[in-house]
């Protein structure tokens, strides 16, 4: 270990947002980083788009300097069937001029260029930091521009001083609700769901669709995951609406209830057990015995294919460290089971943005002596990990590097990547991700492993 | 992804589709990693910092560590002075810097926080100690584009730092501008083969490229030392390489401490190459060492062995300007064409001098200044080429093309090692870039060449 590591203290204003399970004590979480710390944290900006990017016959235009809008240009991995619009960039591009005498022009004039050619569903405007502050006033644009041209054009107000990105997930929902209820819902059978919160990143979409289908319930609108406008339209249609990253999208399906009385189950498709107990909370919801007969052959059969393979990999990984530093907590939770399945231990477990309910679940699950921790920094990040030995760490982009420079393998559990790691089929990949990476011989070689550097070689 | 894309090339007013640059602060903090010891530390909403972070961790494969003043909704209305002090306490407190380079962001700009005056009342109040150096550059991100922010960090840190004894010294300042930490390294050995004492600043080669240690060093050996800076002002003569990058630097110290300076283009390519070399042959009152001549004619070797394949080639190029000029020289050195040139940066200059290079072998060349990536493709479908240049969002237009030959080059390249490993400055990196471009022509051809045609010796 490192000096720099070693003697690495926790940030004063931090330490109760760290927590070790069997020492007690109250666990912070929730609240806005603080000045000065190297956060692995995004913004409200980032949190909107990224929730409603996958609506794909949409037109998504960012008001505001180009950076923005730069960094955000197809890197999510959230595959669409048919338009590609959402993977572009549309900006104002604001620049010195607007600064001055406004931007609304500017966005009008985007928009008029961009509508009328693309002819998309419908249009969604963000508002970045400055947006307000230079006195632009979007609302009357959009509210203008969709007069004009007879299609929503929905604002978005996500400027990221106004917090994490859960509160961006707050306004992307905001923004979904005002297109829910404005279509026709007559076609929408009795045994119907909605997906929340399902991105369909590497098509994750596509496979829980199909297993719903296979048992006869009908997928009114995944939400946002190769999402489409009138879809969304008519979601509320649906007899119950499965929440799944419950961080992005349990408002809206609050929201639903309340104003459709839509309810929900907050359920996750990443693993084994998990994806079986979500297909059978929904089978079970409509008590329809065919129903949930097809389920249980279902998973029976799905199960099956994929034990005896992932025997195998349990083989070789049994007894293997993990840490994961994820953005929120109920993948961290679905992690750690999908871990314990391929025989391997959390010691670590963190997210970006969990609240406090999440983190009373994850640390009901993890075993003693794991570290739990809220909101980290690469410091501490390294700091746990060789504490705690580990052998692989899950994460996003920011993290990887660390955990290589480490001498640790990776797996990458964020949104940019294009391999399915959900349902069943996606517990194989998940185990293949893994394997590849805590497998490879490259961590024989490293200091921390071979406990030599060059001397080793002389 | 980009299949849609028309030939009917419509003039926008107002909208940028795909942009070819990104927003100042970024290049600002990459220049400030290439000092030793230093903290960038972003004055703003917390998503800047994260999504800068994470867009270079992606180009470098590295760890990106940098601060965030983390703006609240109360920041945006009554300026962000408590955050910055705050943070500068935290950052000295915990992450112990040698140095904290501030640079701003759309929104501080815009509320018109005044950093210097901020930094002054930290300093007054005790808050920061007399030792705890902190700088600071505006960095507007609706100005200019991220080269902008490179060229503002460097220039500033020059204001800050950098100091004349009244002593002239027998050393000469290299400004490399925006180049990979290859390059440094590649400056640096022929600086060194050449025989010249030099400083090269910045430097973030041993920051952005170290090896595997087993620790996540925060600050990595690399980087120009606070000593460097501050001795520069005593130089006899500063090379400056990349107008838009250095030159700003360049004449701050000028201004500052007297020291005169020479503008060239990136050595990218034969003549850029040559006229470096001659640059420290004149500054140094040095012959060009032997060494340095067989590298060049090794060079030329390559050239005249492929020269057949390069004619008249049709090339399409973006990037940034001092990278795209350069190379558009080379390209014409190999007897290719450059008929497209785009940079999504602001500025005439750039044009006229794509059109001056261009001038004999290609006056039809179509150069843009404030361009996007959405545009050069239309020129693309109007004028096909038989090879496509630029950073890694370069392969859509490429594959939409048919595939058409693609070498990456410039930044961001989200999805190879090579750049940050292997350098296309000097005469070895030019010799790279022939087998880049060579290997991308016969790549294509052997993909695509009914098999009694293909050829196995070139
Ligand atoms: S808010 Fe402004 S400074 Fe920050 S990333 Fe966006 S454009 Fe760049």
């Amino acid at each position: 270990m490192s000096e720099e590591t070693k003697n690495i203290s926790i940030l004063e204003g931090r330490k109760g947002q760290v927590w070790r399970k069997g020492e007690g004590g109250a666990f912070v979480c929730d609240r806005q980083s603080l000045a000065g710390s190297v956060t692995q944290r995004a913004c409200a900006f980032c949190g909107s788009r990224v929730v409603l990017y996958p609506i794909a016959d949409a037109l998504h235009i960012v008001h505001g300097p180009i950076g923005c809008a730069a960094y955000n240009w197809d890197i999510r991995g959230a595959l669409s069937s048919g338009p590609q619009m959402h993977r572009n960039s549309f900006s104002t591009d604001v620049s010195e001029k607007e600064i001055i005498f406004g931007g609304e022009k500017k966005l009008r004039a985007a928009l008029d260029e961009l509508i009328p050619e693309l002819k998309p569903k419908a249009a969604f405007v963000y508002s970045t930091c400055i947006v307000g502050l230079i006195g632009d006033d979007v609302d009357a644009i959009c509210r203008q521009t969709s007069a004009k041209y007879g299609i929503p054009v929905i604002p978005v107000d996500s400027p990221g001083f106004k917090g994490t990105k859960r509160l961006g997930y707050q306004a992307a929902c905001d923004s979904i609700s005002k297109l829910i209820g404005t279509g026709d819902t007559s076609k929408v059978g009795p045994l119907s769901i909605n997906l929340l919160g399902e991105f369909n990143i590497a098509g994750e979409a596509w496979m829980i669709r199909e297993y719903f289908e296979k048992i006869g319930i009908e997928v009114v609108a995944t939400m946002t995951g190769d999402g489409r406008v009138d879809d969304i339209r008519r979601a509320h249609g649906a007899k119950l609406n499965l929440v799944q990253c419950s961080g992005s999208m349990t408002a809206l399906a609050k929201l639903m209830q309340e104003t459709h009385g839509i309810p929900f189950k907050r359920v996750s498709f990443f693993g084994m057990e998990d994806t079986a107990k979500a297909i059978y909370e929904a089978a079970g919801f409509f008590c329809d015995e065919v129903v949930m007969e097809r389920a249980k052959n279902l998973v029976r059969a799905e199960i099956g294919e994929v034990l005896p393979q992932l025997k195998a990999y349990r083989r070789k990984l049994a007894g293997k460290k993990a840490a994961l530093y994820v953005g929120g907590a109920f993948k961290a939770l679905s992690l750690v089971t999908a871990l314990r399945a391929l025989g391997m231990r959390t010691v670590l477990a963190g997210t970006q943005t969990g609240n406090a309910d999440d983190y009373a679940a994850l640390r009901d699950i993890c075993d003693p002596g794991t570290i739990i921790v809220d909101d980290s920094n690469p410091l501490e990040l390294a700091k746990f990990v060789m504490e705690k030995d580990v052998d692989l760490f899950i994460g996003g982009v920011k993290e990887r590097p660390i955990a290589f420079k480490l001498g640790v393998a990776f797996c990458d559990h964020n949104h940019e990547r294009k391999i399915p790691l959900a349902g069943f089929a996606g517990m194989l990949n998940f185990a293949e991700e893994v394997a590849s990476s805590v497998l490879s011989p490259v961590w024989k070689y490293v200091p921390r492993r071979s406990g030599l550097g060059m001397e080793g070689v002389r | 992804m980009l299949d849609g894309t028309t030939a009917e090339i419509r003039e926008r007013q107002a909208l940028r589709i795909n942009p070819a640059k990104t927003c100042q602060p970024i290049g600002a903090m990459y220049a400030a990693l290439g000092i030793n010891g230093c903290m960038p530390h972003s004055h703003g909403s917390q998503g800047c910092c994260a999504y800068h972070r994470s867009h270079l961790t992606r180009h470098y494969k590295e760890p990106v560590a940098a601060t965030t003043s983390s703006f609240t909704e109360g920041a945006s209305v009554f300026g962000g002075l408590a955050n910055l002090q705050q943070a500068l306490e935290n950052i000295f407190t915990i992450y112990k810097p040698k140095i904290v380079a501030v640079h701003t962001t759309c929104l501080s700009e815009v509320i018109g926080d005044d950093i210097p005056m901020i930094i002054e009342r930290a300093r007054r109040e005790g808050k920061i100690k007399p030792d705890q150096l902190v700088m600071h550059t505006n960095t507007p991100s609706f100005v200019g584009s991220h080269v902008t922010g490179f060229s503002n960090q460097c220039a500033s840190t020059i204001k800050y730092f950098s100091e004349s004894s009244g002593e002239t010294k027998n050393v000469v300042n290299l400004f490399p501008g925006w180049v990979e930490p290859a390059d440094m390294r590649e400056i640096k050995r022929m600086a060194k083969e050449m025989g010249i004492e030099f400083i090269l600043f910045p430097d973030t080669s041993g920051v952005l490229d170290t090896g595997h240690t087993g620790h996540y060093e925060m600050y990595p050996a690399g980087g120009t030392t606070l000593e460097q800076i501050k001795a520069m002002g005593d130089s006899f003569q500063t090379i400056a390489m990349g107008p838009l990058a250095s030159k700003a630097a360049a004449e701050e110290l000028e201004k500052k401490c007297n020291v005169p300076s020479r503008l060239l283009e990136l050595p990218i390519g034969l003549s850029n190459t040559d006229a470096f070399v001659n640059a420290m042959r004149l500054a140094g009152q040095v012959p060009v060492p032997a060494s340095i001549e067989e590298e060049r004619s090794r060079l030329i070797d390559m050239m005249s062995d492929m020269a057949q394949y390069m004619h008249d080639k049709k090339v399409a190029i973006f990037g940034d300007p001092d990278q795209v000029t350069a190379l558009t020289q080379f390209l014409v050195e190999m007897d290719m064409k450059p008929v497209i040139a785009v940079t999504g940066t602001p500025g005439k200059a750039f044009e006229a001098k794509i059109k001056e290079i261009c001038a004999e072998k290609c006056p039809e060349v179509e150069a843009r200044a404030y361009s996007d990536v959405h545009f050069l493709h239309q020129w693309i479908k109007n004028n096909p080429v038989d090879l496509l240049i630029g950073n890694g969002f370069g392969k859509f237009v490429a594959k939409a093309e048919g595939n058409i030959p693609f070498v990456r080059f410039g930044f961001p390249i989200m999805d190879r090692v090579g750049h940050r490993a292997f350098s296309t400055i000097g005469y070895t990196g030019a010799m790279r870039l022939i087998e880049q471009i060579t290997n991308a022509f016969f790549d294509y051809r052997d993909r695509n060449d009914p098999d009694e045609k293909i050829e196995l010796v070139l």
